[in-house]
């Protein structure tokens, strides 16, 4: 009961502060990451801290357990309508199953802004600010090919993917450097189904460097051949390397990656990984701020990449061996735009 | 009637003395028999067994030295888990925190040295000290405020990685700055070569202390007092064992356990990774299980817990090489442990 009593007392507290504020005519936001223990989403939630400090407006952070909780976010978003606040930026756990409690904020007169994440179907959200996960996995197929020149029409490629779910950021950044290498994916929406003799297999590594490791032997027992190594992300591509290394091939293998942190960048420079495609969580959330910041004030959204069904907040490839026909920047750039 | 003729009435009946019912064994009985006196056998036969099946069904590429080693090195860091996680739950616990104190143990190992420039030792040292910490924490929790050591764990489980991600900001320290400044770290990850076979160290390391928690659970007073307190408490209580003592020590070893797996796998992943082996803990409790270890406490072999690391490994190359789906993988694996339990159970109910 006292505890009861207590809890009422705080929640009348911060209530009346919620309605202080509001009458300092400070506009609320809030953001909804996936996880709080990803470098991605940290970076997210600092840039997007720091640009509502910037425009004056109030900022809430949510965060998912872990990824894939989806029930934690609805509770987010329902907070977030109760709050008052004005819009809210959200990387989806469960792109089909959050629209309901989008549309729900929507009709409350709440701007939505999915990011790095597009929800399904993607124009459920008012705005999607984020990667184009393709195209950057193009990149860094395009960019094998080219160093391979005439040695990629008999590559053995080996696929580290992210999960046996083929979550859509996976399947983009996988389909996207098999096209860009010149590899006909058959159905773009699923990795796996192709029949390219020259893939030597999919294996999975949830994305951190124990999966990679463990992901690449398997890889190498199927066949110790495998010259180019597609990774989901610069963790992965790190345990591949080890793996590489233990097996005496750390000279000779291609590593292509996606997602441009400062350690994935650094390891360019150190030769582990050939190329990444870095992409940047922190443009992706002032630019939502700043969105949420107009649609408070004259009720406007904002408009598209033209040709795309999203915001796309580019995609550069980093390498310090550039290739031909495959535009690029240097390291010490890439460096100097990494996050985390 | 002549009177030498008066029991001829009885001539029909069973003339055999009163006995107890014998019936003919069948091979299935006796194999109940053995198995209920070798409890170890069970995960061995599976084993020897898997090994044969994938053999023949993956072909030269599974039944290499190679890639034999290979699942040793793969399966190194879960059996360290799973030696801690023998000790709990042959005291009738569980721990679900085994791995995150491990990664919590390795990100200090890995900041102290790297990050902070402490003698790599040193470091070592004071991330063994905070994973028995750990150790000793949950299990003060289980004897002192008397709480069940599922709920202890499920708390300091997510406690215990939400201090990691806090510490490191989920950063991974890079395979290439531990070389320059604290290669000792990465000692677990040396290769040995031996034939065709490669092994690591860090495979030594999990040999070796299922070894000495082989010799000091069946041979030393403390080991039996484990499998008392695990059996019976109240009757080991009466016996004069001290069970709360004896349960917080399994705690604080099985906490050192995980110190020294969060060495070792430093030297397998090569990175210090905050966010590696996510699913370490339930990865020990299968292997646990698999090996025969009975959940109820008080019964099993430690070494089980070695051969089921090694099953699951073997299920877990021997079906990626047969070239199936990964899917398949889990859904072996989960019917593994029913059968594993479901055999356990029939076991135990062994008739004379």
């Amino acid at each position: 009961m006292r505890t009861l009593l207590m809890s009422s007392i705080a929640a009348v507290t911060v209530m009346g502060a919620g309605q202080a504020m509001a009458d300092a005519h400070s506009i609320e936001a809030c953001l909804i990451t996936k996880t709080d223990i990803n470098p991605f989403f940290v970076k997210m939630r600092e840039g997007a801290t720091a640009k509502a400090e910037e425009l004056g407006m109030s900022l809430s952070t949510y965060a998912g357990k872990v990824d894939g909780d989806h029930e934690t976010q609805v509770q987010a978003i329902e907070t977030c309508i109760a709050s008052g606040a004005k819009g809210i930026l959200i990387t989806a756990s469960d792109t089909k199953a959050i629209v309901p409690a989008v549309k729900q904020a929507q009709d409350a007169g709440l701007l939505v802004i999915a990011l790095d994440t597009p929800l399904e179907p993607i124009d459920s959200a008012d705005a999607t600010f984020a990667t184009d996960n393709f195209k950057a996995g193009e990149l860094i197929g395009a960019w094998a090919a080219a160093t391979l020149g005439a040695d990629a029409a008999d590559a053995k490629i080996g696929m580290l993917d992210l999960a046996e779910s083929q979550p859509s950021v996976g399947v983009l950044r996988d389909q996207g450097f098999l096209t860009g290498f010149g590899i006909d994916v058959k159905d773009p929406s699923r990795w796996g189904d192709e029949d390219d003799p020259r893939i030597i297999g999919n294996e999975v590594t949830a994305g951190n460097e124990e999966g990679g490791r463990r992901a690449m032997e398997n890889l190498l027992s199927k066949d110790p051949g495998i010259n180019v190594v597609y990774t989901i992300n610069e963790p992965a591509a790190a345990g591949a390397y080890e793996t590489l290394k233990a097996f005496g091939r750390e000279s000779d293998v291609l590593i292509v990656s996606v997602d441009g942190g400062c350690p994935g960048v650094q390891n360019i420079a150190d030769g582990v990984i050939g190329a990444t495609s870095q992409q940047y969580p922190l443009l992706m959330a002032s630019l939502g701020v700043e969105a949420i910041k107009q649609w408070a004030e004259d009720g406007s959204k904002p408009a598209n990449t033209p040709g795309l069904d999203f915001f796309n907040t580019g995609v550069n490839l980093v390498t310090d061996q550039p290739a031909a026909g495959v535009e690029s920047i240097s390291v010490a750039e890439g460096l100097d735009r990494c996050w985390g | 009637m002549s009177s030498e003729n008066f029991e001829a009435s009885a001539g029909g009946a069973d003339s055999s003395v009163a006995e107890f019912d014998i019936r003919q064994k069948s091979a299935l009985d006796r194999m109940q028999h053995f198995l209920h006196g070798n409890p170890a056998m069970v995960p061995v036969i599976i084993l020897v067994l898997s090994v044969a099946v994938f053999g023949v069904i993956a072909g030269d590429r599974f039944f290499s030295m190679f890639n034999l080693s290979l699942i040793m090195q793969q399966v190194a860091i879960v059996g360290i888990l799973a030696c801690a996680q023998t000790l709990i739950i042959l005291t009738a616990g569980i721990d679900l925190s085994v791995a995150a104190i491990m990664v919590l143990s390795s990100v200090i190992m890995g900041h102290l040295s790297v990050t902070h420039g402490l003698p790599t030792f040193l470091a070592i040292l004071i991330g063994i000290a905070v994973a028995m910490g750990c150790g000793f924490m949950n299990g003060m929790f289980v004897t002192r405020f008397k709480l069940p050591p599922f709920i202890v764990t499920l708390g300091t489980w997510q406690v215990f990685l939400a201090v990691t991600y806090l510490y490191t900001g989920s950063q991974s320290i890079r395979s290439q700055d531990i070389d320059n400044s604290a290669p000792l770290l990465k000692f677990f990850g040396e290769r040995i070569f031996v034939g065709g076979a490669v092994i690591t160290t860090g495979v030594i390391l999990m040999v070796v202390l299922f070894a000495v928690f082989w010799y000091v659970l069946n041979r030393t007073a403390w080991g039996r007092h484990v499998y008392a307190v695990g059996d019976d408490k109240d009757a080991a209580e009466l016996a004069g064992i001290q069970s709360d003592k004896v349960l917080v020590s399994v705690y604080v070893v099985a906490g050192f356990i995980c110190g020294l797996g969060a060495w070792a796998s430093i030297g397998r992943v090569g990175s210090v990774s905050p966010t590696s082996f996510f699913e370490g803990n339930l990865d020990s409790i299968t292997a646990v299980v698999i090996g025969g270890t009975s959940l109820f406490g008080g019964r099993g072999a430690i070494l089980g817990a070695l051969f089921g690391a090694l099953i699951v490994g073997v299920f877990s190359s021997g079906i990626k090489l047969a070239g199936a789906d990964p899917q398949w993988e889990l859904f072996a694996i989960g019917w593994l442990i029913i059968v594993a339990v479901a055999l356990d159970q029939w076991i135990r109910r062994v008739s004379a």
